[in-house]
């Protein structure tokens, strides 16, 4: 039997509700698109005062199934219970209406709306003559505050927050509709640890009040600190749910992988030659300043500090995309102005940026279109004229090289998982054949298999005698991956640390000062 | 399968060439669609043949010909994100222009009395040129001062109109030279349209040019980062625009053997209608001219088969209007159905 939401919203409302063994169920859940099946006969139970994780590498599934129960998306088949009452979501405010709400990794915030508007955002109260009392309103919000220890002020508008606060005013929103379930689509990574800990708390404290919490995270350390159980999907199957107190690191990357990563970090010595790029006082007027360092031949330098220190505008200036103020860059001992990304390009370096979709992807474009978009500068093209065949046939080369999950070619790259947009990007740049590659944040939001691949990748540019800017976020990969560290603190680089005498510990000495 | 994909190691099928359908297909089959429809209308209330008359069909290519022109360019506009409203004027002002160079001296108001009786090359590289310079200071204007392309083409519409007026002073150009005209006669226009469209579509479709071009529509930050000199190539991108609005310009003086400065009103939306109706997708990044050239032909259908219907000439204003928003919300919804997988 299928219930309307209304009913179910009346059945929640009467507060005659079933007594069931799970909060939310799926199963034998399908999602077919067009020449995929996303997910295939897939279960999900989420037990009450629980916080479960979903586990899998990208395109493994767990964010349709995730989608499915936001009602953003609608199977095929499957049936979804809440509190053992069969559901059937239409839309995602249908979802929320039934006490299920999602927090997006993007987030859905107003910026020119005060936090108060944002969060009772078609509730508002109303006065005696309907309009809309703020009063009320900011008193409402201060309840809700006070009830998950959160410490924003009602009246500010959402544009003066951090990407944390706003996180914390979702949240907030979230629990403002009495959800029962909240969904949480890697809310971490753009955090920094303090913030982490606080979001943790606020985590336990709505597990504590019966809310179960469904949380998708690549990061393994916060699936032992928060979750209680997890499920792990691979390929759009469902391969188990354990609880996490029961099973080790590796064997959840055994389940996730389905086969044995016996080395993260293939990490190899290479003959390091002589200095490709070396970079004298730059300055970018108030973002950084007096950034001074050299990059050789089969060297990679891992870029770490916290998120705002300034790394990823020294790459972008590094590249052209904002010219310094000041400072001077010289390129395979030669002194150069980089004022272009154009003139980077004719200048062998390539940049992978960290934001996939703003500034990588030509999502609406296919495949072949976005790999050969940068070669083509200089490139496979006779008189104005691309040549099809041939740059179609390296194109193909590389992807399979890359191992880009995809029927072909012409596959739209909004289409692809992160792991496999992120591949083409990184053949774009390949087929450019750089002598100079900067990173920034090659691995975020990728599924592990995916990053071993990149690791393979970046390793191997080394040993072919590419010089290697890398900013990471992630500590292990920066440790495990750089020949140097270079740590950047508020826009100035705060130390340089060799491979063998670099820690955690000292990399975040460094990076918080 | 599981185990193979779970490596990462699915085999890229085959060169496979299949590509998307093509949504030409969809329009030319709505061209079908509305000729039809007027062919049967035709029997029950006129009692002939709306397609059987080779006369009705050559005028009406001829008339959208020139349209067709301005919407080559167009196209190319939209698919870099950006609109262009200046077209329109940019026929007035360019018509102006170049007929002034193309008078024969047995008129006896010329506008250049020492300039008559040039070779049709005259005017015609003065209109070009004319049409080139305001596709300049439009792309100019939009890749360096950065202001949105509705704003700088609008400046334009209005002032390219000013400039026609202004030349004369409001008094029609005429008395034009045989080989000026010559480019107006016959099934000339047409062809004019037809190679110009052939050479875009091959400029979009093969060379770097037409990649850059969609690369800025799909992600204009992403097209940058890949070395793309976005403001350059923008400025090509409406330079050839107005080239093509200076063309039509010339075009449509010479068929009319005279050139007013109300030439060419309103067909800035015609030609943004041909485009949109044509598949080409306001967001950017999307478009071909084969869709447009079956988008302006719609255009003419319509016009021709309202005429042919005697129906009157306000409702097929309020019907026009109708089906180019109709034809943007089957393009807002057509991506909104991509986006759901």
């Amino acid at each position: 039997m299928a219930v309307s939401p209304t009913t179910m919203a009346a059945v929640r409302a009467s507060g005659a509700v079933p007594n069931a063994e799970y909060l939310l169920s799926a199963e034998g859940v399908r999602k077919e698109f067009p020449g995929v099946v996303a997910l295939d006969d897939v279960q999900f139970r989420l037990k009450r005062a629980s916080v479960h994780a979903l586990m899998g590498e990208n395109g493994a599934g767990k964010s349709t199934l995730m989608k499915i129960l936001a009602g953003i998306y609608i199977p095929d088949k499957g049936d979804i219970r809440l509190k053992g009452v069969e559901i059937r979501l239409k839309s995602p405010l249908d979802a929320l209406e039934n006490g299920i709400a999602m927090i997006h990794q993007e987030l859905n915030l107003m910026p020119f709306m005060t936090v108060a508007e944002n969060i009772w955002i078609r509730r508002e109260p109303k006065n005696r003559l309907g309009f809309v009392d703020h009063g009320v309103m900011h008193r409402m919000t201060e309840e809700l505050f006070t009830r998950l220890n959160i410490d924003i002020d009602p009246d500010i508008e959402v544009r003066y927050l951090s990407v944390a606060n706003r996180q914390m005013v979702e949240i907030a929103k979230a629990v403002s509709y009495n959800s029962d379930v909240l969904i949480m689509d890697e809310p971490t990574s753009a955090l920094t640890e303090r913030e982490v800990e606080h979001l943790f708390r606020i985590i336990r404290d709505l597990r504590a009040q019966g809310i179960g919490i469904v949380y998708i995270t690549h990061k393994m350390n916060e699936l032992f600190e928060i979750a209680d159980e997890f499920s792990v999907f691979r390929d759009g199957r469902y391969i188990g749910t354990h609880a996490s107190t029961d099973v080790t690191r590796d064997d959840i990357i055994r389940m996730m992988v389905g086969r044995e990563i016996t080395q993260m970090f293939p990490k190899e010595e290479v003959p390091i030659g002589e200095v490709m790029l070396s970079v004298r006082d730059l300055c970018l007027n108030g973002v950084f300043k007096d950034v001074s360092f050299e990059v050789r031949a089969g060297e990679i330098l891992g870029v770490a500090g916290l998120v705002g220190s300034g790394r990823s505008n020294v790459a972008e200036t590094l590249f052209g995309v904002t010219p310094a103020s000041s400072g001077s860059i010289e390129l395979y001992g030669k002194p150069v102005t980089i004022s272009s990304p154009t003139e980077a390009i004719r200048h062998q370096m390539a940049f992978l940026t960290e934001d996939r979709k703003d500034t990588g992807c030509l999502l609406i474009l296919d495949i072949l279109e976005n790999m050969q978009i940068a070669v083509l500068q200089d490139r496979y093209v006779k008189g104005g004229f691309v040549q099809q065949g041939a740059i179609e046939a390296t194109c193909e080369d590389m992807a399979k090289k890359l191992r880009v999950k995809t029927p072909n070619l012409y596959e739209r790259v909004e289409n692809l998982s992160g792991g496999n947009q992120q591949k083409v990007l990184i053949g774009r740049w390949l087929l450019t054949n750089p002598r100079i590659l900067i990173l920034d944040e090659p691995t975020r939001g990728i599924d592990v298999g995916a990053k071993a691949e990149i690791h393979r990748l970046v390793t191997e540019m080394a040993r072919n005698g590419v010089a290697v800017v890398m900013i990471s976020s992630e500590m292990p990969e920066v440790l495990g991956m750089s020949d140097r560290i270079m740590v950047m603190h508020e826009g100035r680089v705060t130390g340089f640390l060799n491979r063998d005498e670099a820690t955690q510990i000292k990399v975040m000495e460094l990076a918080a000062q | 399968m599981s185990t193979k994909a779970a490596e990462g190691a699915a085999p890229l099928a085959t060169r496979q060439r299949r590509r998307r359908m093509p949504t030409e297909l969809s329009i030319f089959l709505v061209l079908v669609g509305i000729a039809l429809i007027y062919e049967v209308l035709g029997w029950m209330f006129i009692g002939q043949s709306f397609l059987m008359n080779s006369q009705r069909l050559t005028i009406m290519i001829l008339q959208v010909s020139v349209i067709g022109i301005i919407a080559v360019g167009v196209t190319q506009v939209i698919i870099t994100g950006g609109i262009d409203l200046s077209s329109g004027s940019v026929v007035g002002m360019t018509a102006m222009i170049a007929t002034s160079f193309a008078q024969s001296s047995t008129w006896g108001r010329a506008v250049f009395p020492s300039l008559t009786d040039l070779p049709a090359f005259v005017p015609i590289m003065v209109g070009l040129l004319i049409g080139a310079a305001a596709g300049l200071a439009n792309g100019a204007l939009i890749a360096y001062t950065k202001i949105p392309p509705f704003i700088a083409t609008l400046g334009m519409f209005v002032s390219a109109r000013g400039v026609a007026k202004w030349y004369t002073k409001g008094q029609p150009v005429s008395g034009i030279t045989e080989q000026f005209h010559f480019i107006g006669t016959k099934a000339w226009p047409v062809v004019v349209f037809l190679v110009v469209a052939l050479i875009f579509h091959i400029a979009l479709r093969y060379t770097r040019y037409g990649k850059f071009t969609y690369a800025i529509g799909a992600n204009p930050q992403a097209a940058r980062v890949s070395g793309i000199n976005i403001e350059a190539h923008l400025v090509k991108v409406y330079v050839i625009a107005g080239l093509l609005a200076g063309l039509a310009g010339i075009v449509t003086a010479a068929r009319a053997e005279t050139a007013q400065a109300s030439m060419g009103v309103g067909y800035e939306l015609d030609a943004i209608a041909a485009t949109v109706i044509g598949g080409t997708s306001l967001t950017g990044g999307v478009g071909r001219i084969t869709g447009t050239v079956i988008g302006t032909i719609i255009l003419g259908v319509m016009t021709s088969g309202f005429t042919f219907l005697r129906i009157d000439a306000y409702y097929q204003e309020i019907v026009k209007g109708l089906i180019i928003v109709a034809a943007v919300v089957i393009d807002v919804y057509r991506q909104k159905k991509r986006r759901k997988h």
